[in-house]
């Protein structure tokens, strides 16, 4: 076996390593997917214009990779120096060479046999630092892997899986530090953010994204229900260096549809959080559902972009909430700058001047149903959103979609559902979806691409003047001005992942993973 | 020591046994009604007399043998049929859930009434109701197949759909026309459609496949049946046995 290995390491490729300054700069190398939205930015904007509104037509599939697993492959790949990671139901990592998507080593963890995880055994992508890969595993550890080998460097158990934590989410590597989200909202946990040192996983803090007895925030919550609000932290964050913040989204407070035990605002559930990537210390935090009851996540991946708002270039925090409505906050203090619906939505008479919704009466759960829009899987979900400096838009593919919520009791039993209800089908609809691109100030409308069914798969912008985006098995490419559309192609599998784009030999690639596999495409 | 261990393991498994045996408590049997009500009953009648989903007021559920496949149904729903999971019950909800449906087939069900032989000689003749349907592959495909619809529908629910065929237009089922830019009409059942192309069965039998490009206007006939009503056609008695005969038609090859 060794003399195997001996063999095969002059194969592998030039030794991969990703100081802290190359993902800063990850603009100077726009060939390689360095941190799960390319850069820091979140955007996910890729510079690259190989493939464009002019030759986009003549895209063809150049490999695959394929998994055996049943659950869905939602990986965003890192790709480094002509070689990409990944992630594959239900634990694995894998490294391929980007050029031919030949494997070249492949880390399998093995899952406790009572492992239960509320939606899938699901992984959406590893970070790399230095010459390390990181990865939050399903049983809620984060490991560090040799990315010449995928031999363990460390493993650091960040919480107990049979609880009901598992880790889904990418890492996103800050300085010397591993940030970690954590998922469980289903669950009755305790949601937090981690950071651990890159070199020996030692873990250098967590914040508690439901305040403590005593904490500010903690008078949000009724009686002892502040232990069981969730408030998870599962999709990966970004980083703004010029302030040294940390971005990153929390989840549902738990139960999820039963809000009766938690009178309150229930702080941080369904937020946006501003950390000292540090320290973990709170810079601000903006709640977009405050005392939520419809399982209306917050953790999608904000970005951070420009805009002009009345005549004023504004460094903004922007995304299109699961609760229907779209927000752009001022970088610096999280203050509200502007909010609009983005998809239907008939809970709220609106945003304040605070941004805070005004929610309507008679809009909560109820034990025969209440028919409310939008579903539970919101007007947008985990999946990314994109913005392209080109247009100046922010690209969101949305969902159109009502559900008829209903409560249900809630008991919390550790490492058992605590949801307290859940939806069921509004039948007299036929939802639909849409990719839209919106003002990046203040949400309107620029335009929008009809899908014929919602939508669960992230966009991607490029400078080709392109957004890649999905919609079933359907794979395709949009002009980013206009909307029309200008390539397709049918994978077979249902998409639930975002794409990436690199460069190998000089040529452009784009990535996406559909069901079972990994497909990635190039010009002839 | 190593008896106490031992004690220690029985108990486990007993314990794990106890797990596996759906709860039998009135209580837990009065919040598995509930849930049922509240989830299932829309589709499979309140009391599970079946509707638009099967009927389960019956001592054996086709697809789960055992109580372990009544749970994973429930929490898991039925791939590629139009039931969903209830992903959002806990391990005690769906073992209730699961125990309150198994309660339904110790209730018994009357056979329905009517000459189910008489029934099969309407279907195939005056009704032409063969023309549209298959059993087992037998038949036409304009309609959809009707092998197992006595497991999965109430004879009530067959007589409705009979008299008012609006009423019943199973999920997904779609009658469409599409004008494409060059070439006649296609006028049929939707097979598959996405944001690109639509797939249409005519009558015949025969797939017509378009890209959306290439058509000019799609007409959907949403919860439109092409199936004409019976009230006129059929006698009561005719009407009768032609229900006893689809409500033998209980399982699929």
């Amino acid at each position: 076996m060794r003399t195997l290995l001996l063999l095969l390491t002059p194969l592998l490729p030039a030794q991969v390593t990703v100081p802290f300054e190359r993902i800063l700069n990850a603009d100077k190398e726009p060939g390689n997917w360095l941190t799960y939205s390319r850069n820091y930015s979140g955007q996910r904007y890729s510079p690259l214009d190989q493939i464009n509104t002019g030759n986009v037509a003549k895209l063809r599939l150049a490999w695959m990779s394929q998994a055996d697993e049943a659950d869905t492959v939602q990986t965003s790949p890192i790709v480094v120096d002509g070689t990409m990671f990944i992630t594959k139901p239900p634990n694995i990592v894998e490294a391929l060479d980007a050029r031919t998507g030949r494997s070249l080593w492949t880390y399998r963890r093995e899952i406790p046999s009572d492992f239960r995880g509320c939606c899938g055994k699901v992984n959406r992508g590893v970070a790399i630092l230095g010459d390390s890969i990181y990865y939050g595993t399903i049983d809620a550890h984060l490991v560090a892997l040799d990315a010449r080998t995928g031999a363990v460097r460390w493993d650091a158990a960040m919480a107990d899986p049979k609880l009901g934590y598992s880790g889904t989410g990418a890492p996103l590597a800050v300085k010397d530090k591993i940030i970690a989200g954590i998922a469980g909202g289903e669950f009755g946990v305790r949601g937090f953010i981690d950071a651990y040192d890159a070199k020996t996983g030692k873990r250098a803090w967590r914040f508690h994204t439901i305040p403590d007895k005593g904490e500010p925030g903690n008078e949000t919550w009724a009686g002892d229900s502040w232990k069981t609000g969730s408030a998870t932290t599962w999709v990966t964050g970004v980083y703004d260096a010029v302030t040294n913040t940390l971005f990153w989204g929390t989840g549902n407070p738990g139960p999820d549809w039963n809000g009766d035990a938690r009178q309150g605002d229930n702080l941080y559930s369904d937020s946006l959080l501003a950390l000292d990537p540090d320290t973990g210390a709170k810079k601000w935090h903006f709640q977009y559902t405050p005392h939520d009851v419809n399982d209306w996540d917050s953790t999608q991946t904000p970005i951070l972009a420009d805009g002009l708002f009345q005549g004023q270039m504004r460094k903004m925090v922007v995304l299109a909430n699961r609760n229907g409505f779209y927000y752009s906050l001022d970088r610096a203090t999280g203050k509200f700058i502007a909010g609009r619906p983005f998809v239907k939505q008939t809970w709220a008479k609106g945003l304040d001047e605070a941004g805070r919704p005004m929610r309507l009466p008679n809009t909560t759960p109820t034990a025969e149903g209440s028919l409310l829009w939008p579903s539970l899987g919101g007007g947008s979900n985990w999946y990314s959103s994109t913005f392209s400096p080109q247009t100046n838009f922010y690209y969101v593919n949305a969902k159109e979609q009502g559900a008829i919520y209903h409560k249900g009791a809630a008991e919390f039993r550790a490492g058992e559902f605590f949801n307290g209800g859940g939806q069921r089908r509004y039948e007299d609809e036929v939802p639909f979806g849409a990719v839209r691109a919106l003002d990046v100030a203040t949400g309107e409308l620029k335009w929008e691409y009809k899908l014929h069914s919602p939508s669960h798969a992230g966009l991607m912008t490029t400078a080709g003047g392109l957004v890649f985006g999905s919609n079933q098995s359907s794979f395709f490419a949009l002009d980013a001005k206009s909307g029309g559309l200008l390539w397709r192609f049918e994978t077979g599998g249902a998409i639930v992942a975002n794409p990436i784009s690199y460069l190998v030999d000089g040529k452009q690639h784009v990535a996406i993973a559909a069901k079972h596999t990994l497909l990635v495409f190039s010009l002839d | 020591m190593k008896c106490v261990l031992l004690f220690a393991i029985f108990a486990l498994i007993a314990a794990a046994e106890e797990r596996k045996k759906l709860p039998s408590g009135r209580a837990d049997l009065a919040t598995g009604k509930k849930l049922f009500e509240n989830q299932c009953g829309l589709c499979h009648g309140p009391q599970g007399e079946g509707g638009r989903g099967p009927l389960l007021a019956k001592a054996r559920l086709s697809r789960a043998p055992d109580d372990a496949a009544l749970v994973g149904i429930i929490e898991h729903g039925i791939r590629g049929t139009e039931m969903p999971g209830a992903s959002s019950m806990s391990d005690r909800e769906l073992r209730q859930t699961a125990a309150y449906v198994r309660s339904l087939g110790k209730v018994r069900t009357e056979p329905a009434p009517g000459n189910a032989a008489h029934g099969a000689e309407i279907y195939r003749g005056k009704g032409g109701c063969a023309n549209c349907h298959a059993i087992n592959g037998d038949g036409g495909v304009a309609g959809p197949g009707l092998a197992g619809i006595g497991g999965r529908r109430s004879a009530e629910y067959l007589k409705e759909s009979l008299l008012t065929p609006e009423s019943a237009v199973p999920d997904g089922y779609m009658l469409v026309t599409a004008s494409p830019k060059n070439g006649a009409n296609v006028t049929g059942t939707r097979v598959n459609e996405d944001s690109f192309s639509i797939q249409i069965q005519d009558a015949a039998g025969r797939v017509h496949s378009f890209w959306k490009s290439e058509i000019m206007e799609l007409k959907k006939q949403r919860g439109k049946s092409p199936m004409p009503s019976y009230k006129e056609t059929l006698s009561a008695d005719e009407l009768t046995d032609l229900v006893a005969f689809l409500a033998s038609l209980k399982e699929e090859k």
